[in-house]
Formats: structure tokens, sequence, C-alpha cells
């Protein structure tokens, strides 16, 4: 089978052009990051709706802020880690909370993007965006599930932040598969002994270890929580009634991010014993992207761990 | 300016300050003095240099306004109600649990209410997104924005400036309420802003000077903003804070803190409504 690898950014360079077409409303602010985040492809097709502002991330969210409150669709686009955490102030209170249709394209989230280091590593990110009412916060694992959201986010009324990265990964979903809204989530494989969310990269890890946890006879079933907010609550918890323990994975701090929401939800609702596969306490640091996903601890072989945590905890 | 004019505005000023300590009073809460510093600018703004559409609030061809000072929202509440936005009788409900004039303006919550703020320093940034996003619209409409002084003193607020100038926005136009005061004291003493004028004509702004409390000052200068071509404009209004009631003119520094008791409300009033008999009318 072919299965090209592909990184979700590129799902952003790819689909933004056509959107531009789709959606003569749609605007797209940058932050001197076109050729990083692909928002030049945007910006070479449509120049009269594209707008640098320069190294000015405030001034982004709230020139993006005065678009949208004039009629228009935007889409803010720069480096996870300056987008949101400079100018979180101005999105909560130009964006969030008068629910503006502006969606947030974050790319080199984590710390596969390698070797800048912790100030670019973004790891508290999911944190931050899942805190603040009225956002969807997507985080999604493969090029085709990126684009479709992205055409999804940018179509409805909502403000929603969607994570990307530059690392190639390899497909998991199909085009035509476009089945992709805030709140769903994906069942890749069904299984009895042991559930495992995953978001973004950590998508694949999961699939890994479920490969390697069926040669050890435990059958553990794969959701794809790429909307961190709001959850696919249905489905997690379906999972977990069946499984009886969890194990989530995500490229993000401990605190904050799709771990502690599906630890909340399952709380709530279903008490079992979860697991968590994340950075625990600690800023990123340089390295190859290899190297430091082994570091942090964001590897197959980590959920496979977990999950046999998980399952010797299991409620029976 | 038209004597009538003058009379009318002074009279409708008049009345939206009494409304402003009626609001405060019955709420019991503070910001009065930011609050009445900005009454006459707002009033010339509502009832003669702005386009808008009471019955139609969010008429696309309306000029937009953003109190970026959105503390001051008594006195953008009471010149809304006077104007024919809501009804007065919501000023009464100031700032309660699930009624429509929350203690900061909102977006989609009141009607006439144009940006969500109170955060300060962000008001030039949205009106510049405004002014790209309307540019090319016909007509095109303009967006004024009432900054207080303290919040130029924020980082966002200069990145918004230089903007609003580099894209060459000349349809909106800043008003500084430069009432001197910020939450903890003197703006002089806490972080001087000056020379203002020369800061934002350095941003390449073009800069007008006016009167606060003097509406053919703030007239001349709102025409002149109005035919600048090319570059925002900033008028910059010298206004007092606590304008119109002489106590907490009085009160300087302390003034923003002030919660008027009973009896301090109806002094107030009362002051208002003898200034009201000897400039004559109500509205």
């Amino acid at each position: 089978m072919i299965n090209p690898e592909k990184s979700t950014r590129e799902a952003f360079v790819d689909v933004i052009p056509r959107m531009g077409e789709v959606y003569p409303d749609l605007w797209v602010v940058d932050a001197d990051s076109g050729s990083l985040t692909g928002a030049s492809s945007f910006a070479d097709n449509f120049p009269d709706r594209y707008c640098n502002t320069g190294i000015a991330e405030q001034q982004q969210a709230l020139l993006s802020s005065g678009l949208a409150l004039s009629g228009k669709r935007v889409v803010a686009v720069s480096q996870a880690s300056f987008l949101v955490s400079r100018s979180y102030d101005q999105i909560r209170n130009s964006i969030a909370i008068p629910g503006l249709p502006v969606t947030f394209i974050a790319t080199h989230a984590g710390v596969s993007c390698g070797e800048e280091g912790a100030v670019t590593q973004m790891l508290e990110d999911l944190a931050l965006m899942r805190a603040l009412p009225n956002f969807k916060v997507l985080a999604p694992a493969d090029y085709w599930s990126a684009r479709h959201l992205i055409e999804a986010s940018i179509g409805n009324d909502d403000p929603v932040y969607i994570r990307l990265g530059r690392m190639p990964l390899p497909l998991v979903y199909s085009g035509s598969d476009a089945d992709f809204s805030p709140g769903g989530g994906r069942m890749l494989v069904e299984g009895t002994g042991v559930t495992i969310c995953a978001c973004g990269i950590m998508v694949h890890e999961a699939l890994k270890a479920a490969e390697i946890l069926s040669q050890q006879d435990l059958s553990a079933e794969v959701i794809d929580c790429y909307s961190v907010q709001p959850l696919p609550s249905q489905v997690i918890l379906a999972s977990v009634r069946r499984t009886g323990c969890c194990v989530v994975a995500e490229e993000h701090v401990s605190r904050g991010g799709l771990g502690e929401a599906v630890a909340a939800l399952i709380t709530r609702n279903y008490p079992v014993p979860v697991k968590f596969v994340s950075v625990e306490d600690r800023f990123g640091q340089s390295g190859r992207t290899e190297e430091l996903r082994e570091y942090y601890g964001l590897t197959g072989n980590q959920v496979v761990s977990s999950a046999v945590q998980a399952w010797t905890m299991r409620r029976r | 300016m038209d004597k009538a004019v003058l009379k009318r505005l002074k009279t409708v000023s008049n009345t939206v300050r009494q409304d402003v300590i009626r609001m405060a009073g019955v709420a019991r809460c503070g910001n009065l003095a930011s609050s009445l510093s900005i009454v006459d600018i707002l009033t010339i703004l509502y009832w003669k240099e702005m386009k808008i559409f009471p019955e139609a609030p969010n008429s696309p061809e309306r000029d937009r306004f953003i109190l970026s000072k959105g503390h001051g929202c008594p006195a953008l509440y009471g010149a809304l109600a006077h104007r024919g936005f809501f009804s007065r009788e919501e000023l009464w409900n100031y700032s309660r649990l699930g009624t429509m004039l929350q203690g900061h303006p909102q977006y989609k919550i009141t009607p006439g209410v144009d940006a969500t703020t109170g955060s300060l320093g962000m008001g030039p940034g949205i009106a510049s997104g405004m002014a790209l996003a309307l540019r090319h619209s016909t007509p095109s409409p303009y967006i004024y924005c009432l900054t207080g002084d303290g919040e130029l003193q924020s980082g966002s607020f200069w990145e918004s400036v230089l903007f609003a100038s580099h894209h060459g926005l000349d349809k909106v136009i800043l008003i500084v309420d430069l009432n001197g005061l910020q939450s903890e004291g003197s703006t002089d003493r806490i972080l001087s802003l000056e020379p203002l004028s020369d800061k934002f004509r350095s941003f390449g702004w073009e800069v007008l000077r006016a009167e606060g409390h003097d509406f053919s000052s703030l007239e001349k200068a709102f025409s002149s903003a109005r035919d600048q071509k090319g570059s925002p404009s900033a008028i910059i209004a010298r206004t007092v804070p606590g304008k119109g009631v002489s106590f907490i003119e009085e009160a300087a520094e302390g003034a923003n803190r002030m919660v008027l008791s009973r009896e301090e409300m109806d002094k107030a009033l009362k002051e208002l409504s003898q200034d009201q008999l000897s400039t004559g009318g109500t509205i």
C-alpha cells in the first residue's frame, strides 16, 4: 500500500488557497511567518485579503477581531508558541468572549519541531486554549483529517484553535473520508482490554502500541481524539465501559491537555484507572526530533508500558 | 457652532451625566470620574458626528464606535439609552446578573456596542481590523475609538498605532481622553506619556488637540480628522476627571475609587440639575 508521509502543516498550505476561492470573505492574518507556516500560499493568490502584521501577535489577534466584527471570516496563523501565549489576553477578550469566527492555525507545536529548543516547542497550547469558553480545540493526526478540519472550521462561526506540526506523518485517513468535526473522534482499532486515547502525532504511536499489545494478547482500542475541546465523550465513555481502563497519549505537558480532559470526563461519568503518556512538568530542549521523542517518552513503547499498567489496575 | 446645537448638546450631556450618577449610585460601583470625563465626547459623537441607526444598530453603513476604555461604559450606556438603542430603564440594571449592561461593554449583548472591550489598550487594534475590512465598502464608515490615557502605557497599543499608519487607515479616528488619571493615581507620576503628540506624529499619525469639554473645539477636531487622507488621526482631548460634579472633580486622585453614598448621589444630581436650569431645557 502506498502511504506517503505528509505533515499536517502541508494540509494548511494545500487547502487555504481553495478556501480563499470558496469564501470571498476569508482573510488570512499572519505575523511574519508566511514562509514557515504556509500562509504565503494564500498571500500569493489573494494579496488583498492577506495581511502580515509584522512581529506583532497581539495586533494580529486584535486585527482578526476587528475583521471578524466587520463580517469577515478570519484565519490567524503563526507558530504555536507565539500565536497563543503572546496574545492570550487579546484572544480571550477580543475573540473568545464575543465568540467570533476566527480560526487559529498554530504550526510548529510540540517537541517534534526539533532543534529550536524550549522557546518554540510549544507544549502548553492545548491547556491554554482548552480553558477558554467558546473555543474549539483540534489536534489532527494526519494530512487528511487536518485538511478536513481546517475546511470545517473556516466554514463555521466559532473560534477554533487547530494545532499542526511540520513533521511528516503517515496517512491515517483517505481524502474521500470527510467526516471530521469539532466534538468528533475516530475509533481506529477496536479492542476490549484497554482504551488508548491520543491526538496529533501520538495517534501514530498509539497505533504502533496496539500492534505490540496484540502480540502480548492485550486487545487495545485506539481512539483518535482529534477534538480536544469538545471531547468525543460518547466514544470515549462507551470504550472505557468495555475495557475498564484507559491510556491518554499527547505531545503536550501533562497539565491541562487531552490527558486531564479525558481523565475528568471519565472521573465524572465512569471512573476507571487512567495512565498518561505526556511530557511531565518540563519544557522542551534542542535535539533531533527522534531523540527528543525518546527523551520525553513520547513513543509507542511508552504507550505499551502505560497500557499494561492501566490494564493491571483495570476496573473489573 | 450654531447656538441651538450647542445648547442641545449641553442639555444632552447634562442629562447623560445625571444618569451616569444614578447608574453608579444604584449599582454602587466606581469608575465614576473616568465615566464623567468622556460624557461630552460621547455626546458630540452620538448626537452630531457619527452616522448611526439606533433602530437598526447593526446597519453595515453605520460608523463604528469602540470604547477602548471599557470601564467608562456607564457613560456609553447612558448615551446609547438616550439615543434610543435601548430603554432608559435598562440603565438601572447596570452590572446586575443576567442583564444586557455588563460591567464592561460586550458585543452581541448590548445593542449599539460594536466591540467587546475593557482589557486596556485593545481598541486601536480592533479599529484597524474594522478599517481594513471596510476600506473598500461604499460608503466606507469611520471607525471612532475612544481610549483613556493610562492605557497608552501598554505595548500592544503601539503595535496597533504602528499598524494603522503603515496601512494608511485614514478612517480610524482615535480620541484620547486625557484626564491625567489612572487607577493608582496621576498618569504623569506613574508613567508619563509626554510628549504625547510627538509620539503619535513619529508613528505617522495626524495629531489634533481639543478641549474635551468644549463642543466647538471637539467639532473642529472631528472635522479636521475626517478631512485627513492617507493616515489615521488622533484627537488628544484634555478632560477633567469627574467633570460636572464639583466634589468628584475635587477628589482628584481618589475620584476613580469613589463609590457614592445616597447623600452624595443626591448632592451630585442637585448640582447637575442646577446647571441644567442655568443652561435651560431638558432632553
